[in-house]
């Protein structure tokens, strides 16, 4: 599946919820699903700054496929980050790089992209791409 | 007669609804709401008064020195101020305590120490921190204990001849204990160190008097008083505000400039430097009015019976643990629930129009202390109800049934 189809997919799921509490309950059970970092990564260096919780991701590349792991001390934070991961992990660099990421709007998750969030769901994105872009440079 | 629901009609924002919920707004700590009544002395500036201070011949720009003069003779009244000129008007609390942090850098030599607490906000660390660096000086810290109190005997042993400056925050914004400053205030000058007070947190709930205090340097933010942002206060005693060289350059705060030798503006100009925020030093005066009409003694009496109410509430969750439990406190309960991030329960907390504050509150020493990465803060203000701490109540629990 592409970055899309994942994304429509994910809309289709939130697409069945009432109210935000159902939305938020259904993305706190995303949360522990979370394909989980590997302790060893979770350093210092793999903090993404600007959440107010501790949010650490760590990628790997085989067959110029990029999986993402994460974790976070809060469940929210690791909802959100599911999600993303969800979306982006199993991809190409490059897609990556050129996905657009308004399907958050789309799943009535909104609050969480403006940039004074303190989750830092932005924060979360670059990174993510960041990732991609340094291997990208690899593939090139 | 203190009657919250009459208070309430003066507050707008308090009408209105947030994610579909009525507003219940309790970080107050943060910044407080804003009256109609203050609202309107901006409104009125504007319309009425607005031009450039203290140099105009016209009419508009004496009648704007007038009112921005007289807010700064209500300050001096409410701090109860010896001089009018021992109010400096600056941008807020944040802006004194770096006044005076960069007036000591040439007053301060190697080996002399500075005393800070360990209950800090961080803007009363880090300019003494960078004052440190620049003269060779030495920072103390004030230890805290379980129950987020200082320790006072610990504040005994670490006070010394060496002791040039002690700064300390009236009150704790993470945690709402109140320091005892009197105590700090008077063995500190027995050493003959200056004492500077952080009273941000102090000031939306009591009415401080800086001569009963015998305090050097007194700092406010004005809203957190019901008044504008970008606005706050620093008091200095006359002889150590003389003793202080200026912070900034530039106009309003000089007699004579030459390319030879520039002499400086008498107090309080000397530390004004450029046009100043008129309209929000004029409605500072209009917010302590605005306080004042409601009286601290009723304010405090009312916050005490909140915080009291909130905090026999809070405790009957299971799981539920308040950090800053002293006796000596104002309305601020800072909560975490077990094994739940504090992050997670405002973000539920606010899809429910509850406005809380979550995080270090700036103050990461305290939560170093206590080896938790932040807390739930709710903050309580005169305006605020017992239904409405009802209402977080039961969204604290819906959090904890949602997070766990």
């Amino acid at each position: 599946m592409t970055i899309e189809d994942i994304q429509n997919e994910i809309i289709d799921e939130f697409s069945m919820f009432d109210d935000w509490e159902e939305r938020y309950q259904y993305m706190i059970d995303l949360g522990k699903d979370l394909p989980l970092i590997d302790d060893q990564y979770k350093t210092e260096s793999n903090i993404i700054k600007g959440c107010q919780s501790k949010v650490w991701v760590h990628a790997e590349m085989t067959d110029d496929k990029i999986a993402f792991t994460a974790d976070s001390d809060a469940i929210i934070t690791k909802g959100i980050i599911a999600i993303l991961i969800r979306a982006f992990s199993g991809q190409h660099p490059k897609d990556i790089i050129d996905a657009d990421t308004s399907f958050i709007d789309k799943i009535g998750l909104k609050e969480h992209l403006s940039p004074t969030r303190a989750n830092g769901l932005v924060s979360m994105v670059k990174q993510l791409k960041m990732y991609a872009i340094a291997y990208q440079t690899q593939l090139n | 007669m203190f009657n919250v629901q009459d208070i309430r009609k003066d507050f707008p924002i308090l009408s209105r609804k947030v994610n579909g919920k009525p507003l219940v707004y309790f970080d107050n700590a943060a910044t407080s709401q804003t009256p109609q009544q203050v609202i309107d002395a901006i409104v009125e500036y504007y319309s009425g008064y607005n031009a450039n201070i203290h140099r105009g011949v016209h009419t508009l720009s004496q009648e704007a020195t007038d009112l921005y003069e007289q807010a700064r003779q209500k300050i001096q009244a409410h701090f109860n101020a010896r001089f009018s000129h021992e109010i400096i008007l600056t941008s807020g609390a944040t802006h004194s305590i770096n006044l005076v942090a960069n007036g000591f850098s040439s007053l301060l030599k190697k080996g002399d120490e500075i005393i800070v607490s360990a209950l800090e906000h961080h803007s009363n660390i880090v300019p003494w921190q960078m004052l440190c660096e620049r003269t060779g000086a030495v920072l103390k810290v004030i230890p805290m204990n379980e129950g987020g109190e200082l320790v006072m005997s610990a504040f005994d042993n670490i006070l010394s001849k060496n002791t040039k400056l002690v700064f300390l925050n009236h009150i704790s914004n993470a945690l709402g204990t109140i320091n005892p400053i009197e105590y700090i205030i008077e063995k500190a000058h027995q050493v003959g160190a200056a004492v500077l007070i952080d009273g941000a947190q102090a000031c939306p709930h009591i009415k401080p008097d800086v001569q009963a205090l015998d305090v050097d340097f007194y700092v406010a933010s004005a809203h957190k008083m019901c008044g504008p942002t970008g606005v706050g206060m620093l008091y200095g005693k006359e002889a150590w505000l003389n003793k202080l060289p200026p912070y900034q350059g530039g106009g309003e705060m000089i007699a004579e400039v030459t390319f030879e030798k520039t002499t400086y503006a008498d107090l309080p100009h000397k530390f004004e430097a450029g046009t100043p925020n008129i309209a929000g030093g004029i409605v500072f005066g209009a917010a302590i009015d605005y306080m004042n009409s409601i009286g601290f003694d009723d304010i405090a009496a009312y916050e005490n019976d909140l915080l009291d109410y909130a905090t026999q509430k809070l405790l009957t969750i299971e799981g539920l643990k308040i950090y800053g439990t002293s006796k000596n406190k104002t309305s601020v309960v800072s909560f975490n629930l077990e094994n739940i991030h504090p992050y997670d329960v405002g973000t539920i907390l606010d899809k429910l129009g509850i406005a809380v504050r979550t995080g270090h509150h700036c103050a990461q020493p305290i939560m170093d202390f206590y080896n938790i990465p932040g807390t739930v803060r709710a903050s309580f203000s005169f305006y605020n109800t017992k239904e409405e701490i009802d209402a977080l109540v039961e969204g604290v629990k819906k959090a904890k049934m949602m997070l766990s």
